[in-house]
């Protein structure tokens, strides 16, 4: 990791260039540039997610991973150097925003005056559409909540409130979801279920889920990228093979685990005002 | 106990009061004993309560504009940007000048009638509603924003769907406010220059030292003003039963 300190900050940050095959794109970033308070949160970034793959994103707080998320869903404008290529399409303009992306965040983000199936279908109400009611009845279901349907947010519990942001996702049906966080307000066992449950019902979908836990990059991601130092630049991560969600008590996955939380201590240490490497 | 308190609290009061009497030994036409009072409001009962209706009507109707219009310039003001940069700026400059110094202005132009009170008592509840409406409208929760927005919403539609419903609870704050300041602006209005209602009676019962009636009609008012914010404070509860009316460390006793 030391041997990034001394790169000039302009070097492509994706040092990992196996992201070749992806010629039926997830999401493409070519020389992105954010700036923040007139300093680069990252500068001249490449990152190539392919199709159809978890991808992690890990590093510490403040670094940026939240931007580039936002940058990705068309909330956050960038510097007009820079390209997102999303899906099929051609390169989106800074700040427009994809068809093609569901977005779920840190907090369920439920709206407090709707119930949980009108959550569901929250979408196809902020568009004008019809909502598809025998859906989202069936996707609660899916996610546990069949008889909840009727019930307000304030009357679940944490889990069972992300669990009904999570069939809002998969209510929209999105090839791509960008995942900010999305268990880290839960307890360990809810949050381990819901990382099964995620897993399973977005196979086949591309994924960038940024996260604080290493163990949950572990589990559910077939790629794992750690952000840091600022500008921030990318660097893969090694992980198991098969397939997700991966058993916790796996011993790959455990021996991955410790050199996973090694890198991200020396990432800390990176972005750490005043420290010298 | 919950229709008891107040009435154990009215009752503590009106002992208070007369220990006063007591004590103090004021003439009545200071202050008059409650005994005294109830029996110049059983005298008057007919015309306290002609005066209070006309009083009442006025503060409807004032809450009725004022809350409209109010609501309706926070929308403005959160959906049009030049709306902001213009109207904001003297939004809160009208607030400078006192009401009450309006008055005289308001019953010259508008006549001794009902019309100068309503519009009173709609400058008065006005700048709450406008004002706390239009906060709750620039504090949406940021990821209702970006989760709508990724959803494909127009502006219009977060107005509607998000902003709006979010605000509800910052509107509901600014209306018990405003319905607590209601009567202020129609009694001032009528101290003025009125030919009904109960500021009319109270500044006309003064003059002729008939202090009892007075406080008669004072009472009246209060009781009115009371019920009125009990009203509107029970229909905001229901109107949005998701906005959690206590801090999770005061549960149920």
């Amino acid at each position: 990791m030391t041997n990034n300190h001394n790169q000039p900050s302009d070097n492509p940050a994706s040092k990992n260039s196996r992201a070749d095959k992806n010629s039926c794109a997830g999401i493409s970033l070519t020389a992105v540039s954010l700036r923040y308070e007139g300093k680069y949160l990252f500068k001249e970034l490449q990152l190539d997610l392919p199709q159809g793959q978890c991808s992690a994103l890990l590093g510490p707080s403040g670094v940026g991973k939240s931007s580039l998320l936002r940058l990705i869903a068309g909330l956050q404008p960038f510097e007009p150097s820079g390209r997102v290529i999303i899906g099929k399409n051609q390169a989106q303009l800074p700040g427009h925003l994809s068809t093609e992306i569901a977005y779920m965040a840190q907090q369920d983000l439920l709206l407090p005056w709707l119930n949980a199936l009108d959550n569901v279908t929250l979408g196809a109400r902020l568009r004008r559409q019809r909502p598809d009611h025998a859906r989202a009845r069936d996707l609660l279901r899916r996610v546990g909540l069949a008889d909840y349907e009727r019930a307000l947010p304030a009357t679940l519990s944490g889990g069972m409130r992300q669990r009904v942001a999570l069939a809002r996702t998969l209510m929209e049906d999105r090839p791509i979801i960008l995942m900010d966080e999305p268990f880290s307000a839960l307890d360990a066992i809810t949050r381990l279920r819901l990382q099964e449950l995620a897993a399973k019902l977005l196979r086949g979908r591309t994924i960038l889920l940024v996260t604080h836990d290493p163990l949950e990059a572990l589990r559910i991601s077939q790629r794992i990228f750690i952000m840091s130092g600022r500008p921030a630049r990318l660097s893969e991560a090694r992980l198991p093979e098969g397939k997700t969600p991966r058993d916790p008590a796996d011993t790959a996955l455990l021996a991955d685990h410790a050199e996973l939380l090694h890198r991200l201590r020396a990432a800390d240490g990176d972005s750490a005002p005043g420290v010298e490497p | 106990m919950r229709f008891l308190r107040p009435l154990i609290i009215i009752a503590g009061l009106v002992l208070i009061w007369q220990i006063i009497i007591w004590l103090s030994n004021v003439p009545h036409f200071i202050l008059p004993a409650p005994a005294r009072v109830a029996e110049a409001w059983w005298v008057h009962h007919a015309t306290i309560l002609g005066h209070a209706s006309v009083t009442l009507l006025e503060i409807a109707l004032g809450l009725m504009f004022g809350a409209l219009l109010g609501a309706l310039s926070a929308l403005a003001l959160a959906y049009f940007r030049p709306a902001r940069r213009w109207l904001l700026p003297v939004l809160v400059a009208s607030q400078a000048i006192p009401v009450f110094a309006l008055a005289p202005i308001l019953v010259l132009w508008l006549g001794y009638g009902i019309a100068s009170k309503v519009a009173m008592a709609t400058l008065i509840i006005y700048f709450p509603v406008a004002t706390s409406f239009y906060d709750g409208l620039r504090r949406t929760e940021p990821g209702w924003t970006d989760l709508a927005r990724t959803m494909g919403a127009s502006r219009w539609v977060l107005l509607t769907r998000i902003r709006v419903p979010a605000a509800l609870p910052a509107l509901a704050s600014g209306l018990r406010v405003a319905t607590a300041v209601a009567p202020i602006g129609a009694v001032v209005g009528e101290w003025v220059g009125a030919s009904a209602g109960l500021g009319y009676l109270m500044l006309h019962a003064n003059g002729r030292v008939q202090i009892d009636l007075m406080f008669a009609a004072l009472l009246t008012l209060a009781f009115f003003a009371v019920i009125i914010y009990f009203i509107v404070d029970t229909s905001l509860r229901r109107a949005l039963p998701w906005q959690p009316d206590k801090l999770p460390t005061e549960q149920e006793e």
